[in-house]
């Protein structure tokens, strides 16, 4: 959908991360869903080789 | 006293989560202080300055939180975090939404609401740009609100998006007004037809209430991000939203907000202005009216000036009587600070201006500049201005609080009024100190009781200083926050309000220009 097209429609948003802009759009009737992010397990370097290490991969 | 601390080893919160918790745990029982951060390096220093650095923390990693608390005995502290781990649970469990089912991925999220449009990223930085491609790739437009996204994550996002037609605002985009809904730090302002792209997220707050405080109102506010309009980046984002105001029936006039852009991303601008016959204000601070004028826009002193020259034209009064206004206004200013001026020691002498809204520090610099000359920051107009220490004034000085130094792992300062509260209180003991200048910037996504956290602040001050604070609040009457109430509240503990930085700033400067500074 190209921008111009979006001022056209009904605003409808996801959230991904701080909670208070979901509820921002809640108090002014904009349906909003809020997405439950957590930080993705590979990315952190401890994890990642702890896991290598128990799917032996070294 | 007794300072405790735990580490939570891989534990997630988002940084205004880890804030509430805390402020609630400086609530207990015997508790002096409390803090929970991520274990940055910038973090571990600002737990040093408020006595809260165990041994322990720091080996601390980033990807761990750190929970201290100073409380009046060892069992007390001990108590305290115990709370504070429940608190936790608690907020993790999202405890506000208990009853509404959150997906765990955007894909999940578009089952449930299939025709979503926008989405909004605020992760920390090295993961927006992923949420924010995901989005794209479905077809939607994205805020990225995350500041310290990979400058090479941010290109391909932003590429993506102007190769696809899709609105890409961001990174570090605090700030859109779309459809009338405040997505970010937004204000609740009137709908009308003056639409506006800006690459200065407090940019556009102020712009946006400006308008709408003056009987304007807005049809969309475009966020960019600062450094969309850098060389790098070639207005990616910007050039897209305006291409999407010049073809928006709704907009009658567009407003531009920026730094000065790129001479080359000016020039892309100007291709794109020659498309439309809508008059075009651009607010692009400090550059030469003289460029401006030649890519067909018409250009403004500051985001005040830029705010008024567009409702006027909205609402087609002349040039002339417009102009008449400005300068009488400024006459005004000049009384206001001649009078202000008496009330000085010859002691004091320099400005410290503590901000919340990057915009603005920027601003007002521009406008210093010229009445007082060189202002030193930690977000300098000119590098040789930059501030060796970011928590060290040093003669005319301007902080901006949402600088990295101060937001990594933690909360924006238009949420978390800690860090600035501390600061002015500093400045306030410091004799040269002439003018203690404050922005507050309201609206949905800052913090929602300012009145109640800034103005014991600014009382104190008063109490131990003769210097004279001046406060410029963003906001309309209706904000979520009481605006009249936070007016009238700095006034009646000694500060001179305004509600548009560029007049305050203003004052501020023919104050310190009074009295030979």
């Amino acid at each position: 959908m190209l921008a111009n097209d979006l001022f056209k429609k009904e605003l409808k948003v996801v959230n991904v991360g701080l909670l208070s802009f979901k509820e921002s759009l809640d108090k002014v009737g904009v349906k909003t869903i809020q997405v439950d992010w957590k930080p993705p397990a590979t990315e952190d370097a401890e994890t990642l080789e702890a896991l290598k290490k128990l799917l032996g991969n070294k | 006293m007794a300072v405790k601390g735990i580490i939570k080893k891989g534990e997630y919160y988002d940084s205004v989560t880890l804030m509430l918790v805390a402020r609630e745990a400086t609530k207990l029982d015997g508790v002096e202080d409390a803090a929970l951060m991520i274990g940055t390096k910038e973090n571990k220093s600002i737990l040093e300055s408020s006595g809260l650095l165990i041994e322990e923390f720091k080996g601390a990693s980033e990807s761990d939180l750190l929970i201290a608390v100073k409380a009046k005995d060892e069992l007390l502290a001990g108590t305290a975090i115990k709370k504070v781990e429940e608190l936790l649970k608690t907020k993790n469990l999202g405890s506000q939404e208990s009853e509404e089912y959150m997906p765990k991925s955007l894909e999940g999220a578009l089952e449930v609401l299939p025709d979503a449009n926008m989405v909004i990223v605020s992760v920390a930085g090295k993961y927006a740009a992923r949420e924010a491609m995901k989005a794209l790739e479905h077809g939607l437009h994205v805020m990225i609100f995350s500041d310290n996204v990979p400058k090479d994550k941010a290109f391909e996002v932003k590429k993506y998006g102007r190769e696809h037609g899709l609105l890409v605002m961001g990174p570090d985009c605090g700030t859109a007004l779309i459809n009338g809904a405040p997505l970010g730090f937004a204000n609740v302002v009137n709908r009308g037809d003056i639409g506006i792209v800006s690459a200065a997220g407090t940019g556009l707050q102020e712009v946006s209430c400006i308008i709408s405080n003056a009987g304007g109102g807005i049809s969309q506010g475009i966020g960019t991000g600062g450094i969309d309009v850098k060389k790098d980046f070639q207005g990616m984002s910007f050039l897209t939203g305006l291409e999407a105001l010049i073809d928006d029936s709704e907009t009658k006039v567009i407003t531009l907000v920026s730094k000065p852009p790129y001479p080359e991303v000016l020039e892309k601008i100007g291709e794109v202005l020659k498309k439309t016959d809508k008059p075009v204000v651009a607010a692009f601070l400090g550059a030469d009216p003289e460029l401006v004028k030649r890519i067909g826009a018409i250009p403004a002193k500051d985001l005040e000036h830029a705010s008024l020259l567009a409702v006027s034209i909205s609402k087609g009064i002349s040039m002339k009587d417009f102009e008449k206004e400005i300068v009488r206004k400024d006459d005004e200013l000049k009384e206001l600070a001649s009078q202000l001026a008496r009330k000085l020691t010859g002691e004091q002498k320099y400005f410290r201006g503590l901000f919340q809204g990057g915009t603005l520090a920027y601003e007002t610099q521009v406008l210093l500049k010229d009445i007082l000359g060189d202002i030193n920051s930690n977000a300098p107009l000119d590098p040789s201005l930059k501030l060796e220490d970011s928590w060290k004034s040093v003669g005319h000085t301007v902080v901006d609080l949402g600088e990295d130094e101060f937001t990594v792992g933690r909360p924006h300062p238009q949420i978390d009024f800690e860090l600035r509260n501390k600061r002015i209180l500093t400045e306030a003991k410091d004799p040269t100190v002439a003018i203690i200048y404050l922005d507050v910037v309201i609206g949905f996504g800052t913090n929602p009781t300012p009145a109640e956290e800034l103005v014991p602040v600014v009382q104190k001050a008063r109490e131990t200083s003769n210097a004279i604070i001046i406060a410029t609040v963003t906001g309309t009457d209706k904000d979520p926050q009481d605006k009249a109430k936070l007016i009238s509240m700095l006034k009646a503990a000694g500060a001179v309000v305004f509600e548009r930085n560029a007049s305050a700033t203003r004052l501020a400067g023919y104050i310190l220009k009074n009295i030979g500074g």
